[in-house]
């Protein structure tokens, strides 16, 4: 926290904004009386009512994504003074401790919405394609689940706290962006599918890998491991990994990310040597 | 019935249980939310999630305490019908999000873990560690994700509901919804609408809330015609972090663990906290409750925090409510161990730790008991008619509410934990009643053979709005409308409340609306426009912010989160024991005529310029209604009084019955 005597009476927060997709970006410099205790959320909605940059020009407030304000929704991330992190938790006070300015930009991994908003659904795509849910029988009354060891809760409990934000992909130098465009005479489902199957082409990053790793725990998720370990053998599955470990140092949940990869890694070998073990035998 | 569909609005706990459980019956759903379901309000409950258990029953709890303490944590004024029946569900809610892979706390043999909250003696409070509701809400998130692969669920992300589409016999037959990034408006057909979109917070300015939680889904059901329950009850709790965006949980564990509050005697003293001696510190929890000092109930420490900053002029600050919540005098290693997850919320977002300095807290609102009104089937035993359409339905045919906007199950105040099963139960119980409404549709009334200009009209009345406030000019800010809106509700109706304030509330209330019609946008773009959605939105908080000022005004008693001192029934003075009994006998008779007049539930309708409230009785056939007593002077000699009452009450009953 800024002492008291060195708070400055304003300070500037520069935003690199975009219009819409395929728009070109520009910066915008806000200037803001200096309060203690604000948050760059709380910045973004002052800079909302006033709508009117450091240069006195009218604009438009910044768009921008938000949810619990708490840290456990993951809507608002963002790239903030270089680092991806949530813009809740990050506090202006302590942003100031380097000088008078603040830098947000969107997350350069996703394709931009407006400004600061990104379209995160490739991430949720990845959870698609790696089944990340337990293959009950139905919602009928059948008991309670199994039991299970306080150890296991241990390691998977830390594995569920995963909010989809985007930071590990962000971070992640094998993770490009990708942004598509309709082509021309392509149905709004052509489009969809498209962009289905360039996602699930492409590297579904260190969120959706921890999550087969969840999954695979549990002792009835467990039934269905093989069909998540083969997910993660199809192209963009966890081999474009370059074990650059970029993700578990952003992770705002302190998630054991890496630890998640290599356990799968290992998995992933495994279940690839049974099933070419498991193959009928030819016939000589 | 292949072909028959349900829009879902809301993809929290209970739009979420609603859809997996109406994908599991086979019916398609259309699931429509503002962000993200995953990122939905639920994520935020911390505490857990409450049923009996097999270690509680034999402790001599059963599901009809379960019942009984959230009827009486409620003062009664829940419908009980639809409590019992959730009750009754709670063990089979948990043991299906246990099977769903809930990363629930576990014992040391492995079964499930529970620890004890609010309200009730037992231990029956399943948890997840610190993020309970985020564990429910990631379990069903990923059922609902399964459902969209097998292509029952059609998901709608980013599309905010603009209101419900009635045919000419004032059934709902679909809605209207606008794209928050094309700004698109669109009609949905279907053939039922189920509203679980949580909340109303952000009526108050800031709250516990997320930022979708600003009942405007509520509030557009409520403005096409349905009715609204008891919207002046709404729960505030006593400690939570003041944020220039948010008010964020603090846990009542901090003042379990030997917390103190205080206020410098000397209004806003300048000093640091440490600064200021003990004699110039106000500990008033302890001054005004030797007995219980800083662990007064929830609802007594919230309202005289309330009262020692609004009324005493002792906050802490002068632009800001708020006092202190002092660790300090308590050795930092042993307030990490017990209290780590909680100290490093303040941490992370105050960046001042508090084991060095004093927090600063103020009362936040934090649920609404109240909501869109809905019916219920009742079984002569006790609990609901299960897979009858009449539950969940809310007063416009076909129209259903399930989870927090939904108004029954807390009556006038909710226990700790029983608002995720609240939640989960009523999305999974909803589901068979649609089935039956789907399959028994008589014809006219399916969403397909309603003529293609109704839902035309519709996307075009919504259209004009959108325009007119696009090309609107005028001198306001909807920011500041909302700004000053959240004021003037946070000061007249939340802890505290007193008629001439409600009453200069409404007032104020109306000219505010009046100006929310006058504002400009800065944002006149096409194009992800935020600024002409938060303007609907905060435009759509009017009518529900009048039901919940006039409910407040109407109701002269106190109830649950409901307090007017003025009403308040005053504990037995008297030494003397004959006139201590006779006292206990006028509060007693008091207390009666107080449940013929108000035990009643307010409903509230919106005509498209105000508010009128009427009210109904509330069926409380299963557990009559008894006095709440917070530490109140003589409650045991009024218990005593009751309790002869009743029991001269059950043998004239029986009497009349042997007549």
């Amino acid at each position: 926290m800024i002492a008291h005597a060195n708070k400055p009476k304003t300070f500037f927060v520069k935003i690199l904004r975009q219009d819409a997709p395929g728009k070109p970006s520009y910066w915008e410099k806000f200037e803001l009386d200096y309060e203690p205790e604000l948050n760059v959320i709380s910045v973004l909605q002052k800079i909302a009512a006033k709508a009117t940059t450091a240069g006195g020009q009218k604009t438009t407030p910044v768009c921008w994504d938000c949810g619990c304000l708490e840290e456990v929704c993951g809507a608002c991330t963002m790239v903030i003074n270089n680092k991806v992190r949530q813009s809740c938790s990050a506090l202006v006070d302590k942003l100031l401790e380097d000088g008078r300015e603040i830098e947000l930009k969107p997350m350069s991994k996703f394709p931009v919405v407006r400004d600061l908003y990104v379209d995160r659904s490739r991430m949720f795509n990845a959870l698609k394609k790696v089944k990340a849910w337990i293959p009950v029988d139905g919602y009928y009354d059948l008991g309670p689940g199994p039991k299970q060891s306080r150890g296991d809760q241990e390691m998977a409990y830390p594995l569920s706290e995963c909010m989809t934000c985007g930071c590990c992909v962000e971070a992640c130098p094998q993770y490009s962006k990708i942004e598509l465009t309709p082509n021309v005479g392509e149905t709004p489902e052509e489009f969809e599918d498209r962009k289905v199957d360039t996602f699930n082409r492409n590297f579904v990053g260190a969120a959706a890998i921890s999550q087969v790793a969840l999954f695979n725990l549990n002792p009835t998720g467990k039934m269905n491991a093989g069909e998540r370990l083969d997910a993660l053998t199809e192209e963009g599955g966890i081999q474009v990994c370059g074990n650059a470990q970029n993700c578990v140092a952003v992770c705002p949940k302190k998630i054991p990310l890496t630890m998640s990869i290599g356990r799968i890694g290992r998995a992933v070998t495994f279940n690839t040597l049974r099933k070419w073990f498991d193959r009928p035998a030819k016939k000589h | 019935m292949a072909d028959k569909r349900v829009l879902v609005v809301g993809g929290g706990l209970g739009g979420l249980s609603a859809t997996m459980k109406l994908a599991e019956l086979g019916i398609k759903v259309d699931l429509m939310s503002l962000t993200p379901v995953k990122r939905s309000h639920s994520v935020c409950a911390q505490g857990g999630i409450n049923s009996v258990n097999d270690a509680t029953r034999q402790l001599g709890d059963n599901e009809y305490k379960h019942f009984d303490d959230t009827v009486y944590g409620g003062d009664f004024l829940n419908h009980q019908p639809p409590v019992y029946e959730m009750a009754m569900w709670a063990p089979k809610v948990i043991d299906l999000m246990d099977r769903l892979g809930v990363t629930f706390n576990r014992t040391q043999e492995g079964f499930l873990d529970r620890r004890r909250f609010g309200g009730t003696l037992y231990k029956r409070t399943a948890f997840a560690g610190a993020t309970t509701g985020q564990q429910l809400l990631y379990a069903l998130d990923e059922q609902v994700r399964r459902w969209e692969v097998e292509g029952l669920v059609k998901k709608h992300e980013m599309w905010d509901f603009l209101g419900p589409i009635l045919n000419d016999n004032g059934q709902c037959v679909g809605a209207v919804a606008q794209d928050l990034f094309s700004m698109e408006i669109k009609s949905f057909k279907a053939d039922a609408v189920v509203v679980a979109s949580g909340g109303c917070g952000l009526i108050y300015g800031r709250s516990t809330m997320s930022m979708t939680c600003n009942g405007s889904a509520a509030s557009r059901c409520m403005q096409a015609g349905a009715k609204y329950g008891n919207a002046e009850f709404i729960q505030v709790h006593p400690t939570a972090i003041p944020g220039a965006d948010k008010l964020r949980l603090m846990s009542e564990s901090a003042r379990g663990e030997g917390g103190r509050v205080w206020v410098p005697r000397k209004p806003h003293d300048s000093r640091a906290p440490k600064e200021i001696p003990d004699s110039e510190r106000y500990y008033f929890l302890e001054e005004r409750y030797p007995e219980y000092g800083n662990l007064v109930p929830r609802d007594i420490a919230t309202r005289e925090i309330f009262d020692v900053c609004v009324n005493g002029g002792l906050s802490v600050e002068e632009n800001r409510q708020c006092v202190y919540l002092d660790l300090t005098h308590i050795e930092a290693s042993e307030l990490n161990r017990k209290l780590g997850g909680i100290l490093d919320i303040y941490r992370k977002f105050q960046g001042v730790d508090p084991c060095y300095t004093p927090m600063r807290i103020f009362p936040a609102v934090h649920y609404s008991m109240g909501g869109l009104w809905t019916n219920y089937d009742k079984k002569e035993s006790g609990g609901l008619i299960a897979g009858s359409p009449k539950n969940q339905a809310t007063s416009i045919p076909n129209l259903y509410a399930i989870g927090e906007v939904d108004y029954h199950y807390h009556g006038a105040n909710r226990l700790g934990a029983n608002s995720l099963l609240s939640c989960i139960f009523s999305g999974l119980f909803v589901a068979p009643g649609l089935e039956t409404l789907l399959s028994n549709q008589g014809p006219g009334s399916v969403a397909a053979e309603q003529p293609q200009s109704l839902y035309d009209e519709a996307v075009k009345k919504q259209q004009e709005r959108h325009e007119s406030l696009l090309k609107q000019s005028g001198e306001e800010n909807p920011y500041l409308i909302h700004q000053e809106m959240g004021a003037l509700m946070t000061n007249a109706a939340t802890v505290v409340r007193h008629n001439n304030q409600l009453e200069e509330a409404i007032g104020k209330l109306a000219d505010l609306k009046a100006r929310a019609w006058k504002c400009s946008l800065s944002d006149t773009g096409t194009w992800s426009n935020q600024n002409v959605l938060f303007t609907k939105a905060m435009q759509d908080m009017f009518p529900i912010a009048e039901a919940i000022l006039k409910g407040a005004l109407a109701r002269d008693e106190c109830r649950g989160a409901h307090y007017k001192p003025e009403f308040q029934l005053p504990g037995l003075t008297a030494e003397d024991p004959a006139e201590h009994r006779r006292q206990a006998e006028e509060w007693c008779d008091k207390f009666e005529q107080n449940i013929q007049k108000f035990l009643k539930t307010s409903v509230s309708t919106y005509d498209g310029k105000d508010v009128t409230i009427s009210y109904e009785d509330v069926d409380t056939s299963i557990e009559p209604p008894r006095p709440r007593f917070y530490g109140l002077v003589g409650a045991e000699q009024i218990s005593e009084v009751w309790q002869e009452r009743k029991k001269k009450k059950k043998e004239a009953a029986q009497a009349a019955v042997t007549n």
